[in-house]
Order: C-alpha cells, then sequence, then structure tokens
C-alpha cells in the first residue's frame, strides 16, 4: 500500500499551509494589488484607498512618454545584447574546456563567484575599475600612452558598453557551467559512432554536440533571459542610469519613478508592462519543455514500436 | 575520446589561466583597495597591487562593533555594525524559513495527490520570474498601510521568504523524487506519523538539496537591496542599503567602502568554496534535466 493512501486525508494540506499563507499574503496578493494601483493616481503618502481612479491613463501616459520608450528600449537592447555575448561566450568556452582536465571542479568554483557576490558590490568594483582617474582601465591606458583615457561612466555609449562588460563578467560563467554540464552529459555512443566515421573536431561541434545540446541550452537562453530583465543593482550603482537615459532599464525606471518622483501608479503601471514581458518569457519557457518532453515520448513510442 | 589526448598544448593553459585572471581579478583589485589608504587610491604612482597595506578601513567601517578603540578614528560611525547585524538576522531568519516552510511543501507536492495540486505547482513556477522591482509598488503599500510591518525586521523577512519559496519549492522536488518511497514506507510500518517521516526520515536524506537550496535563499536575502531600501528604516537597514546610500556622495572614500563591500562579499565567497557542488548541482537541476 502506497503511503498515499494511507496517510490522514489532510496530510498534504497541512504540509502546504504555511507555504500557501505566505505566497498568498506576500506575493500573489501585492502582484493583484499592484494591478488595481496600476489604474490609480496615487502618491506615496496617501493611503491606497485616497487615491483616485484614473482608469487607463497611467497606460496611456507611459505610451505616450518618451523617456518611457527610452527605457523601455534600453532594457531590450540590454537583455539582447548581453544574452548573446554571454550564450556565445559561454558555450564557446565550454566548447574548448569539455576535457578532462585536472582542477575542472577548482576552475568551477572561481567561476561562480562572480553571480555569488552581491550586484551591489558588482556594481562597486566596476565603478571603481571605471573612475575616469584612479580605475585600473583608465591608469593603464595612461601608462600605454594614450592620456585621454576612455570616458567609461561619463558617455552614453561607453556607459551603456560599461554595463554590458560587468553583466557579461557576472553572468558568463552560468551559460558556462549549464552548457558544460550539458555536454558532458552527451550520449557517448553518439560521438564515437562519429569518431569512427571519421569525422572532424568542427564537425562534431556542429553537426552532434550542438544540436545535442540545444534544448538544454535554450532553457538556459530563457533563464537568463529573464534575468537579464531584473538587472537592476550593478546599473543603479554604476551609472544610476546615466548619463542621460542611456542605461536606464525598466527596474531602474520603476525604482526612480517610485522612489524620486512619488508616482506610485505610474510605476505600478510600468511594472505591469516589465510582469507581462517576462511572463510571456517564462510561459514560452514552460510550453517550449512541454514540446520537447513530447516529443521525446513520441520518439520513444516509436523506437518502441520499430524495436518489438 | 577525452582519454585519449591526455596533453594538452600551451595555449589551452594560457586561455584558463587568462580565465581565472579574468573572473577572480576585479574581486581581488577590491581585496587590495580595501587595505589601500584613500591616499595611496589617488596616488597615480602607487601600485593596484603592491603598497604598504593598512587594516585602518576596517577598523573605521566596524568602529562600534570591536573591542578597542581605533587610534584614527575621531567619530565613529555606528551605521555599519547595525547593519551587519541586520543583514545576518534577516538572512539567516528568513533562509530557515524557507527552507522548512519550502521544503514540506515540496514534499506534499511530490508524494501526495491532492486537490489544486497542479494550480498549485504551476503557480510556483510562474512566481519564480517576478523580479524584486515590480513587488517594489505594492510591497510598500501594503506593509506601510495594511500590515503595519514598514521598518521591521520582520516585514523584510516576510517579504524575502515569499520571493524565494518558488524557487525552494521547485528545486527541492527534485530532490526528494529521489528519496526512495520504501524507506518512508518503512518508517510508517514502524508507527511513524506523517511529520515523522518527513522530519527524521526524508530531511536528513535530502541534505545536498537543502545545502544549496540555503545558499541560494541566503545568497538572495543577503545582498537584496531594493526591497529592503524601500521597507527598512535607518534603524533595521541592511548593508546593501548603507553601501547605496554611502556612494551617493560626491567625494567617495573608496578604502572605506571597498571594505564595506569587501565584509559583504565575505560570506557568499566563502560558501561559494565550501560548497561549489551544491551549487553547480541546484543551477543545473533546473536547466539540464528541464
Amino acid at each position: 500500500m502506497s503511503i498515499a493512501t494511507r496517510a490522514n486525508r489532510l496530510t498534504p494540506y497541512i504540509f502546504m499551509a504555511p507555504a500557501v499563507v505566505v505566497l498568498v499574503f506576500a506575493l500573489l496578493y501585492p502582484i493583484g494589488y499592484m494591478i488595481y494601483a496600476s489604474f490609480l493616481d496615487w502618491s506615496p503618502s496617501q493611503r491606497i484607498g485616497e487615491a483616485e481612479f484614473i482608469g487607463f491613463r497611467n497606460y496611456i501616459n507611459l505610451a505616450g512618454d518618451a523617456a518611457f520608450r527610452e527605457s523601455f528600449w534600453v532594457t531590450i537592447k540590454f537583455a539582447a545584447i548581453v544574452v548573446t555575448l554571454e550564450m556565445v561566450i559561454g558555450v564557446g568556452l565550454a566548447l574548448l574546456l569539455d576535457r578532462n582536465i585536472k582542477g575542472m571542479s577548482v576552475l568551477r568554483t572561481i567561476f561562480i563567484l562572480p553571480m555569488m557576490i552581491a550586484p551591489i558590490v558588482v556594481g562597486l568594483m566596476w565603478r571603481y575599475m571605471y573612475h575616469p582617474t584612479v580605475g585600473i582601465f583608465n591608469r593603464t591606458l595612461k601608462g600605454m600612452g594614450f592620456e585621454e583615457g576612455i570616458p567609461w561612466l561619463s558617455d552614453g555609449t561607453w556607459a551603456f558598453a560599461a554595463v554590458v562588460i560587468a553583466d557579461v563578467w557576472q553572468w558568463t560563467p552560468f551559460i558556462f557551467i549549464l552548457s558544460l554540464a550539458a555536454m558532458q552529459s552527451l550520449p557517448r555512443s553518439a560521438l564515437e559512432a562519429a569518431d569512427i566515421d571519421g569525422a572532424t573536431e568542427m564537425q562534431k561541434i556542429w553537426m552532434i554536440k550542438l544540436p545535442l545540446m540545444m534544448p538544454v541550452l535554450i532553457v538556459t537562453l530563457l533563464l537568463r533571459l529573464i534575468d537579464a530583465f531584473k538587472v537592476l543593482e550593478v546599473i543603479l550603482v554604476l551609472t544610476n542610469g546615466g548619463p542621460g537615459l542611456s542605461t536606464e532599464i525598466l527596474a531602474l525606471r520603476i525604482f526612480r519613478t517610485a522612489q524620486e518622483f512619488q508616482e506610485l501608479g505610474e510605476a505600478a503601471a510600468m511594472s505591469n508592462v516589465l510582469l507581462i514581458l517576462l511572463m510571456v518569457l517564462t510561459i514560452g519557457m514552460f510550453i517550449y519543455n512541454k514540446l520537447q518532453e513530447a516529443r521525446a515520448a513520441a520518439m520513444r513510442a516509436k523506437a518502441n514500436a520499430t524495436g518489438s | 575520446m577525452a582519454l585519449k589526448n591526455e596533453k594538452q598544448n600551451p595555449a589551452f593553459y594560457a586561455l584558463i589561466a587568462a580565465l581565472i585572471v579574468m573572473s577572480v581579478g576585479p574581486i581581488v583589485l577590491m581585496l587590495a583597495t580595501s587595505f589601500k589608504t584613500n591616499v595611496d587610491v589617488y596616488d597615480a604612482s602607487v601600485s593596484a597591487f603592491f603598497f604598504a597595506p593598512t587594516i585602518a578601513n576596517y577598523e573605521t567601517v566596524l568602529c562600534n562593533v570591536l573591542w578597542y578603540e581605533p587610534a584614527h578614528v575621531d567619530y565613529c560611525n555606528p551605521t555599519f555594525g547595525r547593519a551587519l547585524g541586520n543583514s545576518i538576522v534577516v538572512a539567516l531568519v528568513s533562509t530557515g524559513l524557507t527552507l522548512v516552510i519550502g521544503c514540506m511543501a515540496a514534499y506534499a507536492l511530490v508524494r501526495f495527490k491532492f486537490m489544486g495540486r497542479g494550480t498549485v505547482s504551476m503557480t510556483t513556477l510562474l512566481m519564480r520570474m517576478v523580479p524584486p522591482a515590480v513587488l517594489l509598488v505594492p510591497v510598500f503599500g501594503i506593509w506601510t498601510f495594511q500590515y503595519h510591518l514598514d521598518g521591521t525586521r520582520l516585514g523584510i523577512i516576510l517579504v524575502y521568504t515569499a520571493m524565494n519559496l518558488p524557487f525552494v519549492i521547485w528545486i527541492l522536488q527534485s530532490f526528494i523524487v529521489q528519496v526512495p518511497i520504501q524507506l518512508e514506507e518503512a518508517a510508517r510500518m514502524d508507527g511513524a506519523n506523517p511529520m515523522q517521516v518527513f522530519f527524521l526520515v526524508v530531511m536528513p536524506i535530502i541534505k545536498p538539496g537543502l545545502a544549496a537550496a540555503a545558499i541560494f535563499t541566503f545568497r538572495i536575502a543577503w545582498n537584496e537591496f531594493l526591497l529592503a531600501n524601500a521597507l527598512l528604516d535607518r534603524n533595521t537597514r541592511t548593508v546593501p542599503v548603507t553601501i547605496v546610500n554611502s556612494i551617493t556622495e560626491y567625494d567617495i572614500n573608496w578604502g572605506v567602502i571597498m571594505a564595506t563591500g569587501m565584509l559583504l562579499a565575505i560570506p557568499p565567497v566563502i560558501f561559494t568554496f565550501v560548497a561549489s557542488k551544491q551549487i553547480i548541482t541546484g543551477m543545473t537541476a533546473g536547466a539540464v534535466k528541464g
């Protein structure tokens, strides 16, 4: 007899209760509240009941707000660029380092460090390195004869590049570790068969390794993409969105709208836009997973049918 | 195949060395700067790594928790010492809570079939992607006007627990599935009730999973800035908030701020070295298994 049938019928509910209570009160309710708040004209000194209901005006204002559109565009650009760079470098390194080398575990430990350190601190150390006079980059450039140095954080284009570099530094290891794990769990038989057929290293990579890793790579990409939309602290410390709006990603704009401009309703409307964006990505990932499972099941069924 | 080419060419080792320098370099530079006086930081003739080290920056930061009074500190600012205490309490309590609650929920989701199981499971999955920035406005409003938890450590602990639960539930599920059900059945035969089975049989077996979940939870609670900044007042502030507050000033004392950053970075770094295996398991569990 299985445990489930013998246990008291209430048991699962007792086990679930604390989690459900916490999630409902501290996560689901706030999200519902936020959706409601996005239809209000609300400042932090007011209770929510006193705020005026203004329908879709917050959203209409957002659509007409050039600064918001700029920041939406910056977010998309930032996410697309960092994720592309990280995927290319991370997967590339995994392909290069997929060998039996001593000390691989030490190497992996070192690579996780950047991800574990607080984003605030990551921002801090890059800000120090980008410093126009005392920063290591400009000092080195000066040492090499470039007296001017690079205006890392004071020029819009450079500031964007600076933010991208910091993010690539912090998160490429994530892609690297996941794709290395995927690569090492590939079926050895396929690679051995390719060896016997005389495939070159390049052919093995393009025709066997990458296609077989594709499902993991796509999930990794989506996970990283979702996270790239959440980045906030590193940019806050590095540039605070400036100069101008060149690095003001959506999460940062929400923060500033709520904190500095005290426009809670508008901040809520922006949060909603961000949430919908992420929801689409998450559901996309979910559907992709399901399709993948279904395809694998179908292939197994077919293999069984032909095998017997 | 991998066994054949044991001998790697030198370029390969050069690549690895470059990667190590790139990923540790900024951290080492921060560590070095935290032992530097502000005069040395601004002096171009002083090398980035070779200089007369001093612990004065750490003394300045920790002045109110030290057992002696550092001679060079004229005015002791207690902000950081207090924030450090707050951070420790908030991170530890919320990690403990999240683990216990999340583990119970994950167990129920794996081992029992019950009404609403699909909904709960789906909701948890979706909640994983909610960014802190999205919670900023509602949490501020609700915690201030309805729960009256603004400015309290309990308030922020509740937020972190809720934020981390979906991830913890999801990751622990994959560990609980692997616990042999026969073990649990044997315990039931010996007369253990479901609670005992859970705490005495299941929990000890999934220790690696718990370790991974604990590190990820601790990391978020320890590092989080945004919500802590919105909810906490000057007495309950955590370290990330004090760091950001101290860099908005124009004239930055790099040595002191790097020492602060270092103190914030130390616990996660220690965890990384002690439990890198668990961390990697935790990271790969999701994507690779699908």
